[in-house]
């Protein structure tokens, strides 16, 4: 049935990232390809080897322009930031790339991020962008152990925005800030022409200082850890999706926006045996653990039975053809945690109204190492890669 | 969750894959292809090859519907959508499929306005708020998504609505499965059928390959106990020297297909003569047009597309894992060259893809992980 009729290709002009990236593969595997021929499964690891080596290469951005991967928090996201900012800025506090850098200010410690707040729409169940914006950058601080102080807040606002939606949103930033125990001491506002910006953007900058005498980080991950999480997952990113209305699928679902610095104050408070914190934002908890297994060189195993997943973002994430463990929440904290403390931790998390339903989802083994793994539901087992960028839904 | 919950009962699974591996007879390899890109996507998601003998492999097929779709097809699609008045609209994973110049990303990025649906009834919408563009909905799919294309088109017709119009990109299965059963390189046992292609066009169409190719076929639906199942059917068939069709996925299938969905697609669009498959090569009369009765909303005649036959790149080996000959990790430039990030072939684009869920899920040495998780 197949006939080759139609007249032979014309050299199609190719962008030059396809042969670049050709030329550089013909470098990496030329002397892999002058080894003697070996059996299947041996092969296999090779192929598996020389991947592991190309994911370990510096990373380039080839895109000649932005796209949204850029920003959707996955290996593109990873790409930007390591291939343009790092490069440019690259220090000793910056190269961590943790959620805050931490200073050291006329012997003390202090902890500053910054965080700019995007979300659409401006007002969902749940929250809206003013509270989001209070308690990202708090749990930014919180994660890395400091006790959340001071912020600062930037509007950038577009001409013909309603004064009376920026009065609600500066409400709603009062209230998370005063939950949060943190004030708002410096700002900015600029106005943008109709159509430059929509409606309302938001940067906070954090302030904190670091009491705990704790050094936090996701290199310090070792084998034998557990991995815990807050609280259900993908909340706030199934909320987001289904208030943008574009998707005829109504669930009763609200953000998880919160501020968690008190509830980490407890579990630091309550066990020593802390390794690292991160709070679950884009890329969801699946990038979290990524993070973790490449900065410590370690395997990450968790169990799908484990992962607490609300029936309604599962129902939706199952529509959408996408996996929860990718979507964003604003109020759930992963802990990597010393295996022998593990029960105090949880039971520390749990008397805290914002942990009631956290749970061991997960365990830190030696290999293979770089990789996070999944023992499903069903009874298998599969990889929990970096998305590359926005999570796409599958057609059919 | 109930009807998801039930279809993935690990317990159910061991005693299936008991039964497989007894019907596995000493010395024999298996090898089943399972046709449709979805079946892949479960298959790697839940990681069923944990359950398989190591004698029974699965190979994955050519049913990924971004996959089969030629660069100079998104060329074309490109080019529409750079016209200052068009918003081109289409399925989310067409997005990051690259042409010779890029993707609708890139594209989007210089400035096209290309807007990602979830049905094509989206598109109508779109072209409904916006009366003075020209609305495009870049069609894919196999006979899955034809139908609400057709629907689609008969709902712009009746409505009367001037600025709507299709890229017909729809590819049927039927050829690309002969295309495939031809190919002299390639030794099957036996196919897993597409489960949701069938819903529309029933069982009988796959009779040829049980009759003339001699080969089982078993119809199944898409979570990951109706595959295992499907194998234990294709396994049976095998081990008592049985060729049929048999249909696992009874709950959505129907044996003789979606009379009103077939009628819908034959009002709508007639088969091209022949149409470009990435990796595959021109193959006759598989894939779909609009008929002159509904030109008025066919984009290849409203507009000028350019039709230029772009090369693939010579590394890329898509047509060899398409038609299963390769295995994903056996493609020269799999996992450095060709990533997700930078995909140089589709397979490597859509989750459907083989090659993307390789990479994205199965990235690992099997026996080596079985003992870690274990542990």
């Amino acid at each position: 049935m197949t006939g080759r009729t139609a007249p032979d290709a014309a050299p199609g002009a190719r962008s030059g990232w396809v042969d670049e990236a050709l030329r550089e593969h013909e470098e990496h595997t030329r002397a892999a390809m002058s080894r003697p021929a070996t059996a299947a499964p041996e092969r296999e690891q090779q192929v598996l080897d020389r991947i592991d080596r190309a994911r370990r290469r510096r990373p380039k951005v080839r895109e000649e322009r932005i796209t949204m991967s850029h920003g959707a928090g996955g290996k593109a996201t990873r790409t930007l930031v390591e291939a343009v900012f790092l490069d440019a800025f690259r220090n000793p506090l910056l190269e961590p790339l943790e959620d805050s850098a931490q200073l050291h200010l006329n012997g003390s410690r202090v902890a500053l991020t910054t965080d700019s707040y995007v979300v659409s729409p401006l007002f969902f169940p749940g929250g809206d962008i003013g509270d989001l914006a209070v308690n990202g950058t708090v749990n930014d601080l919180a994660v890395s152990g400091a006790t959340p102080l001071y912020l600062s807040a930037g509007f950038i606002l577009e001409e013909g925005f309603p004064v009376a939606d920026l009065n609600r949103i500066v409400a709603s930033m009062k209230a998370a800030a005063a939950v949060a125990g943190v004030q708002v001491v410096t700002g900015d506002t600029k106005v943008v022409q109709k159509g430059k910006a929509d409606g309302c953007y938001i940067n906070t900058t954090g302030l904190g200082v670091m009491e705990h005498d704790v050094s936090l980080g996701v290199a310090t991950a070792q084998p034998g850890d557990a991995v815990i999480v807050s609280g259900t997952i993908g909340d706030h990113g199934v909320t987001i999706m289904l208030a943008r209305g574009e998707l005829d699928i109504e669930a009763d679902i609200v953000s998880d926006t919160a501020a968690m610095n008190g509830m980490i104050a407890d579990l630091l408070g309550a066990t020593t045996g802390v390794r690292a914190l991160r709070d679950a934002t884009r890329g969801g908890v699946a990038t979290i653990l990524n993070e973790v297994a490449t900065a410590a060189n370690v395997s990450v195993v968790v169990t799908e039975d484990a992962i607490p997943v609300r029936t309604e973002v599962r129902g939706a994430s199952e529509l959408l053809g996408i996996d929860p463990m990718y979507v964003a929440c604003e109020g759930r904290l992963v802990a990597v945690v010393d295996g022998a403390e593990a029960d105090q931790a949880l039971a520390a998390l749990r008397a805290h109204p914002l942990g009631e339903q956290a749970a061991i989802i997960g365990h830190i083994a030696e290999e293979p190492p770089g990789i996070v793994l999944l023992k499903t539901a069903f009874g298998g087992t599969r990889i929990v890669d970096l998305l590359v960028g926005d999570p796409l839904p599958r057609i059919c | 969750m109930r009807f998801v919950d039930e279809f993935r009962d690990a317990d159910k699974a061991h005693a299936l894959a008991a039964k497989i591996a007894g019907l596995c007879e000493p010395g024999r390899r298996y090898k089943l292809m399972e046709v449709c890109g979805g079946h892949t996507h479960t298959i790697y998601k839940h990681g069923l090859e944990d359950y398989l003998p190591e004698s029974v492999t699965l190979v994955h097929g050519p049913g990924c519907p971004v996959c089969v779709i030629p660069m100079g097809r998104v060329d074309d699609a490109i080019h529409l959508a750079a016209q200052p008045d068009v918003i081109m609209t289409s399925f989310g994973d067409m997005m990051r499929v690259p042409g010779s110049h890029g993707s609708f990303f890139d594209a989007k990025a210089e400035g096209a306005d290309i807007r990602m649906v979830y049905s094509p009834l989206d598109s109508l919408k779109i072209a409904r708020q916006n009366p003075d563009k020209r609305v495009v909905f870049m069609a894919i799919g196999f006979e899955t998504t034809t139908p609400s294309t057709a629907m689609t088109v008969l709902r712009a017709a009746a409505e009367g609505l001037a600025n709507f119009s299709i890229f017909c990109n729809h590819v049927t299965i039927i050829p690309a499965i002969k295309a495939i059963l031809d190919s002299p390189d390639l030794r099957l046992d036996g196919f897993i059928g597409p489960g949701h292609v069938s819903t529309v066009i029933g069982c009988r169409p796959y009779e040829f390959i049980a009759r003339e190719h001699g080969k089982p076929v078993v119809v199944a639906g898409f979570e990951p106990l109706d595959i295992l199942q499907s194998i234990y059917m294709l396994m049976l068939q095998l081990s008592e020297g049985r060729s049929e069709v048999e249909n696992q996925y009874t709950r959505v299938v129907p044996w003789d297909g979606n009379l009103a969905a077939l009628k819908a697609i034959n009002e709508v669009m007639e088969l091209r003569p022949y149409f470009e498959w990435r990796g595959l090569g021109f193959i006759s009369h598989s894939a779909m047009r609009m008929r002159p009765a509904y030109s008025a909303f066919d984009a290849e005649l409203l507009f000028h597309v350019p039709g230029v036959r772009v090369a693939d790149p010579k590394a890329c080996q898509c047509g060899e894992v398409l038609k299963g000959v390769l295995k994903p990790w056996e493609c020269k430039v799999f996992g450095t060259a060709c990533t997700p990030e930078t995909p140089i072939g589709t397979c490597m684009v859509s989750p459907e893809g083989a090659c993307a869920a390789y990479y994205n899920f199965g990235r690992m040495n099997r026996r080596r992980v079985v003992e870690v998780s274990i542990s």
